[in-house]
């Protein structure tokens, strides 16, 4: 493997007359994460289900694990662990049993499947509700499950379908720290979300997907580079203050309710001092400052000229 | 591993999970005996003096309960193979590598395991109640088979049902045509007492055949024309039943 865990290229895919994939071109690198960011109806599960061996596209090469897709569809199952987007556990079966049911369809020992699904009980701290059964799981418990149930096979590359959709903020973080972990011990990550802080927190790259196009790659970074916007907000205790500065800063546009004002700039060193010293200089008393870089929900509207789900829906 | 080996394995596991099924969900099999239960009492203690069938009530009665028996059972599996389907379990097991004869096989057995408790604690009932039957031994073994065949053709088409549903609310719709198919049946009055347009049906349709098939043994005088008849719709269902799920599987997982 020349350090690619997933190529694909001129991928499409359409159902009757709607076309869900439109040539798409993905590379992921071994041993890092790629995220698929995009709203609902996008085309994320569709590729996922393309990479994953579950979906023959009508056009296009994958290789995965350096296996193709097409042809050597049982070598690319044995390297590769899918978490779907909903937790695909069995209610009526303890965790435990869930796990063991894993390690039998992989044909694992006994003894090595009780090894392997013991240590994972105790890694997902699912250890003490190992005897109950699953319908008896929270949200988050359930999804630490379901990872599990795809970690006994130790997969070298993993696709996690928008693993964090309808957790709670802490559950969320959970998995987050669960998946860098995943990324420490050399397993490649293939995640889909449509939450632009995930993709942000966790990608080491991310590729934006919009009605079944890739319209950019990058790192957050460089995603957020590719449009303008950066700029600092001042907030001052009282009118006098605030009114004083708007006409020292005259690039500036104020909020007289929330007594801030916003000036542009890049937001470096050099600028602030510059822009700290004119305050000085006139003895404007400032109450906060903050540096404000585009985040990705500005870069998802710049890219594709509609927003993320929440705004196109209005 | 070869490949046979490991589909048997898998089958193995996959049994060994439905079985689980089973004995975890106690209301499955309580829902499944309770109104065919219910419908013995009401026929032969409420309606059933009645009817003139010629002959005990309970002995004419109760192969139609048998087989009413089956279509009160099987809407847990049909809910059960459409989440499945709906959680992406079975994509789960496909990646995983799994064969299709696997999954579908484990659910036929449950429906077939879960049935026939609730076939035999009916029977039970019956005989409580005065059943009577008179077959010998062969005549015994052929009422069973008459009675598993039903089981598997019903089983592959609710498999087949739960798979192509759109939720597993839609799917638990599909044993009411079944639940209520019976009633239209030569079970609990003979079809030749029914008005014009419903005896017809009655004459035609599969169930009756297969309760005269049934009746036939249990009563210790079977008729061989209409056993053929009974297990040639029993095969031909299973078939359909076996090739719909088949195809629903590969279309939409």
């Amino acid at each position: 493997m020349n350090g690619s865990a997933i190529a694909a290229s001129g991928l499409r895919k359409a159902y009757k007359d709607k076309t869900v994939l439109d040539g798409i071109d993905l590379n992921v690198r071994t041993g890092t994460i790629f995220a698929l960011l995009g709203p609902n109806g996008a085309g994320k599960t569709t590729t996922v289900n393309v990479l994953t061996t579950l979906l023959t596209p009508d056009a296009g090469k994958v290789i995965v694990a350096g296996h193709d897709v097409a042809t050597q569809t049982k070598a690319v199952r044995a390297a590769i662990g899918v978490t779907g987007q909903f937790a695909s556990v069995d209610d009526l079966l303890t965790g435990e049993e869930n796990l063991l049911m894993m390690a039998d369809l992989l044909h694992l020992p006994k003894a090595e499947g009780r090894r392997i699904a013991g240590r994972l009980l105790e890694r997902f701290e699912l250890a003490e509700a190992a005897g109950k059964l699953a319908v008896s799981y929270s949200g988050g418990m359930r999804r630490k499950l379901d990872l599990a149930m795809t970690l006994v096979g130790d997969p070298q590359i993993i696709f996690l379908d928008e693993p964090t959709t309808g957790l709670d903020p802490r559950s969320r973080r959970t998995m987050w720290e669960i998946i860098r972990e995943l990324v420490a011990e050399g397993t490649t990550i293939f995640l889909t979300t449509q939450y632009l802080e995930e993709a942000d927190q966790l990608a080491d790259r991310i590729a934006v997907l919009d009605q079944g196009r890739l319209v950019a790659e990058g790192t957050a970074d460089e995603l957020k580079r590719r449009i303008p916007g950066s700029h600092v907000r001042l907030r001052f205790t009282d009118r006098r203050a605030l009114d004083a500065a708007a006409r020292v800063l005259p690039e500036s546009t104020g909020d007289d309710d929330e007594l801030t004002l916003r000036v542009p700039g890049d937001g470096g060193v050099r600028s602030l001092r510059a822009l700290i010293d004119r305050l000085d200089a006139h003895s404007i008393e400032v109450e906060e400052l903050s540096v404000h870089t585009p985040d990705l929900d500005d870069v998802f509207l710049a890219l594709t000229g509609h927003g993320n789900k929440e705004d196109s829906a209005r | 591993m070869n490949a046979i080996s490991a589909s048997l394995a898998d089958s193995r596991t996959m049994v060994r999970r439905n079985f689980r099924h089973t004995m975890r969900n106690p209301l499955a099999l309580f829902n499944a005996v309770i109104v065919p239960i219910f419908v013995v009492f009401l026929m032969v203690y409420v309606l059933g003096g009645a009817f003139s069938v010629g002959g005990n009530y309970v002995d004419y009665a109760t192969p139609g309960l048998i087989i009413m028996t089956i279509g009160y059972g099987i809407g847990p599996t049909a809910t059960a193979v459409n989440s499945d389907m709906t959680t992406g379990f079975i994509n789960r097991l496909r990646v995983m590598h799994v064969s299709r004869a696997a999954v579908l096989n484990a659910h036929v057995f449950e429906i077939m395991l879960r049935t026939l408790v609730a076939i035999a604690i009916i029977i039970g009932v019956a005989l409580l109640m005065g059943f009577r039957p008179s077959a010998s031994f062969p005549q015994w073994l052929g009422a069973i088979a008459v009675i598993a065949l039903t089981v598997l053709a019903i089983g592959w088409l609710t498999v087949a049902a739960g798979l192509a549903a759109k939720s597993p609310e839609s799917a638990g719709i599909f044993g009411v045509p079944l639940m209520l198919l019976p009633f239209l049946s030569s079970a609990f009055v003979p079809a030749d007492t029914m008005g014009p347009g419903a005896r017809e049906f009655a004459e035609y349709q599969p169930f009756t055949s297969i309760i005269e098939a049934l009746r036939g043994f249990l009563t210790g005088a079977p008729s061989t024309g209409t056993a053929i008849t009974a297990i040639a719709w029993c095969l031909g269902l299973s078939l359909v039943g076996y090739l719909w799920a088949r195809a629903t599987f590969t279309k939409r997982a």
